[in-house]
C-alpha cells in the first residue's frame, strides 16, 4: 500500500487547500476559482482583440 | 449554400499586401512564456492531493455507515447490487426514449455484491471458530434460511434506530457475526487488499473497492463538503480553492434543471443532449444561422481594423 | 544505384515513394511549410493564441514525460514530483484557456470561410479529445479526487453502454488511455490541423457591408458551396 508522506514540505506560497468559497446566482453555482479563470480568460480575449499590434517591416 | 458574404472566390487570389512575420521567433518566444507561466503558477499556488479513502479509513470513521453498506450488499438492496449492465442484470439500465444502449451491450464486468464483497473475502481469511461457524451456517442454508437470517438482522438494525453498531453483540444471528467480522478486517487494513487482490497477483483496476465505497454515504458525505456533488455543479469543481474543469459547464449545467435533475435517465439523456450538440459544434460551418453569427456580432471589425482603415484609405 | 538522387519533385520512374514524395512537396513546399511572409491583415494579437495553445501543449507533454520517468504514484512521495506535478497541472489550465480563446478568435473570424471547413474540423474535434484526455488524467492522480470522479462519471459512461467497455475504476486502462492513446490521437489532429492552416493560409477578413455592395455589382469568380 502506497505510504503518502504527510511530511513533505508544502512549496507553494499561497496556499488553496483550504475550504473552497462558492458564489450562488440562482440555479448557478461557481467556484471563485473557476469564476477567476473564466474572467481572466475573457479580459485576455478582449484585450487581444483590442491592443494594437506591432506593424510589420518590410511591407510589400 | 454558402452565405453571400462568407463566399471567397477560388483558388484564393495572392494577399496584395504582405508583412515580415517570423513564425519560428514567434514560437520560441511563446515556449518562453508559457515556460515561465507554468513555472510561476506552479511554485505559487501548487497543485492539490487529498488523500484517497480507504475501507481502512471508512471503517475507523463511520463504522456504522460501513456495517449498513455490508449488509446492503449481502441482501441486494446496495446501489451496486441494484445497478443492471455493466455490472448484472437486476435492472434494465437508462434509456433515451426507446433506446436502451446500456441494457443492449449487457454485463461486462460481472459484479456479485455478496460474494465479492462479503462472503469471498470472509472465506479467503483465517478466521475464529464463531466467525467460521456462522459463515459455515450461512452458507449452508437453503436461500429462504438466508433470507430469515438477513431479516433478523435487519430487524434488529430497526429496532437500534437505524445504527448496525448498536445492535447488542450475538443478539442478530450470523448475520451479525459475519458483517462484524468483515468490519474488522475493514478496520485491520486487510478488506482493501482483498477486494483488490481478488483474481490475481498482479491487479491495476479498482472496480470492486471503488464500487463498494460508492455504495456507502462516507464518500459522498465527504465530496458533498468538498463541494464535488452533481447538484452542486461538482463535475467543474476541484478540492479546495483550486480552479477545476471549468471547460465541463455545459455537461454539468443539464443535471441543475428540470426535467434532468428529477429524471431516472438523467445520465443517458444528458449524453445523449451533449453527443448532439457536440456533433453539431463540431459541423458549425455547415449550420445556418449559427454560422452566421460572426457577421452579427462584428468583433471581426476590431480584429481587422487597421486592414479595414487602410483599404478605405486606398480605395 | 544510379550516381545521383533526384532533385526534383517528380521521380524519374513511377513508385509509391516518388509519388507521396511528390504530393507532399506539391501540398507543402519549404515557403509555404515554413512561411516568413504573412498577408497584411494579420495583424492582431488574436493570432497568437493557437502558437500559445502549442506551446502549451508541449509543456503539459514534457510535465508528463517527467512524471512518467518515476511512475503514477511519485507525486504523492517526493516534494520535487509534487512541484512536477503542478507544472503539469497548470500547463493544462494555460492549455484550455488559450486554446478557448484561440476558439473564440477563430469563431468570430468565420474562419473556416474558403474551403476551411476542415481546419475547424479538426480544431473542434482536438478540442473534445483534449477534455477527454484531461479527463483521463484526473482519474489517474490515485487520490480522494480521482476516486469521487471515477464513481460519479461511471453512472454517465454506463447509461449508454460506453461504461462496459471503457472503465472509469480501471486505474491500469485509464492510465494507458491518458498517456499512450488520447495524446497520440491529440498529436495527430494538431499536426493536421497546422498544415491545412499552412494549406489554405490565414482566411482573408471578412468583407465589410459596403465594400460587398459594391462587389455586387461586378460579380467575380464565386466558390461553390464548401
Amino acid at each position: 500500500m502506497t505510504v503518502y508522506d504527510t511530511s513533505a514540505v508544502r512549496t507553494s506560497a499561497v496556499d488553496l487547500n483550504h475550504t473552497g468559497h462558492y458564489l450562488h446566482w440562482g440555479v448557478i453555482q461557481l467556484s471563485v476559482a473557476n469564476l477567476v479563470v473564466i474572467g481572466i480568460m475573457i479580459v485576455i480575449f478582449a484585450l487581444a482583440v483590442v491592443l494594437p499590434f506591432p506593424k510589420g517591416r518590410g511591407r510589400r | 449554400m454558402t452565405p453571400k458574404w462568407a463566399r471567397i472566390p477560388q483558388p484564393e487570389p495572392e494577399p496584395a499586401r504582405t508583412r515580415h512575420y517570423d513564425i519560428v521567433k514567434e514560437f520560441v518566444i511563446a515556449l518562453v512564456v508559457v515556460l515561465l507561466a507554468t513555472f510561476a503558477l506552479a511554485a505559487v499556488f501548487g497543485a492539490p492531493d487529498e488523500k484517497p479513502v480507504t475501507l481502512q479509513s471508512w471503517a475507523k470513521a463511520d463504522p456504522s455507515d460501513f456495517l449498513a453498506t455490508a449488509f446492503a450488499e449481502l441482501d441486494g438492496s446496495s446501489t451496486t447490487a441494484g445497478y443492471g449492465p455493466p455490472y448484472n442484470t437486476a435492472a434494465e439500465g437508462q434509456k433515451i426514449g426507446p433506446l436502451g444502449l446500456a441494457k443492449a451491450v449487457g454485463v461486462h464486468q460481472r459484479i456479485d455484491t455478496a460474494g465479492d464483497f462479503v462472503l469471498t473475502p470472509l472465506a479467503t481469511a483465517p478466521q475464529n471458530p464463531d466467525v467460521a461457524a456462522a459463515l459455515t451456517q450461512y452458507k449452508n442454508a437453503t436461500p429462504d434460511q438466508q433470507a430469515a437470517y438477513r431479516k433478523t438482522f435487519s430487524d434488529a438494525m430497526d429496532a437500534a434506530k437505524g445504527d448496525p453498531a448498536q445492535i447488542p453483540a450475538g443478539s442478530a444471528g450470523p448475520v451479525q457475526v459475519m458483517l462484524n467480522q468483515l468490519l474488522t478486517q475493514a478496520e485491520a487494513g486487510s478488506l482493501d487488499g482483498q477486494l483488490l487482490a481478488q483474481g490475481g497477483f498482479y491487479q491495476n483496476n479498482y472496480t470492486k473497492p471503488l464500487l463498494f465505497l460508492s455504495d456507502g454515504t462516507y464518500l459522498a458525505g465527504l465530496a458533498d463538503a468538498k463541494h464535488l456533488s452533481g447538484d452542486q455543479w461538482g463535475m467543474m469543481n476541484e478540492t479546495g480553492n483550486y480552479p477545476g474543469q471549468a471547460w465541463l459547464w455545459l455537461y454539468t449545467f443539464w443535471y441543475q434543471i428540470s426535467p434532468f435533475n428529477h429524471s431516472d435517465n438523467a445520465d443517458a439523456l444528458i449524453w445523449g443532449l451533449m453527443a448532439v450538440l457536440t456533433l453539431a459544434f463540431i459541423l458549425i460551418p455547415f449550420i445556418p444561422g449559427v454560422r452566421s453569427i460572426p457577421r452579427y456580432v462584428p468583433i471581426y471589425r476590431l480584429i481587422w481594423r487597421d486592414h479595414y482603415r487602410y483599404e478605405q484609405d486606398h480605395r | 544505384m544510379s550516381g545521383q538522387a533526384s532533385t526534383t519533385p517528380e521521380p524519374a520512374e513511377p513508385s509509391w515513394t516518388g509519388a507521396v514524395r511528390g504530393r507532399a512537396v506539391r501540398a507543402f513546399p519549404p515557403d509555404k511549410l515554413l512561411p516568413d511572409r504573412q498577408p497584411s491583415w494579420v495583424a492582431s494579437w488574436i493570432y497568437v493564441f493557437g502558437v500559445l495553445s502549442i506551446t502549451a501543449l508541449l509543456v503539459v507533454l514534457g510535465s508528463g514525460g517527467v512524471l512518467a520517468l518515476k511512475g503514477p504514484d511519485w507525486w504523492h512521495l517526493s516534494s520535487i514530483g509534487r512541484y512536477v506535478n503542478a507544472l503539469h497541472l497548470w500547463s493544462v489550465e494555460l492549455f484550455m484557456a488559450f486554446m478557448v480563446i484561440h476558439l473564440w478568435g477563430k469563431f468570430f473570424m468565420a474562419a473556416w470561410r474558403g474551403r476551411r471547413a476542415m481546419t475547424w474540423i479538426t480544431g473542434a474535434i482536438a478540442f473534445a479529445a483534449s477534455i477527454g484526455t484531461a479527463f483521463t488524467g484526473y482519474l489517474v492522480q490515485q487520490n480522494f479526487d480521482s476516486q469521487w470522479i471515477a464513481t460519479q462519471a461511471k453512472d454517465g459512461l454506463n447509461s449508454v453502454g460506453i461504461g462496459a467497455y471503457f472503465n472509469v475504476l480501471d486505474f491500469g486502462q485509464m492510465l494507458m488511455w491518458h498517456i499512450v492513446l488520447l495524446p497520440a490521437v491529440l498529436g495527430l489532429l494538431v499536426v493536421w490541423h497546422v498544415l491545412l492552416v499552412r494549406r489554405r493560409g490565414v482566411v482573408p477578413p471578412i468583407p465589410l457591408a459596403h465594400a460587398e455592395a459594391e462587389s455586387e455589382t461586378a460579380p467575380g469568380p464565386e466558390e461553390a458551396a464548401s
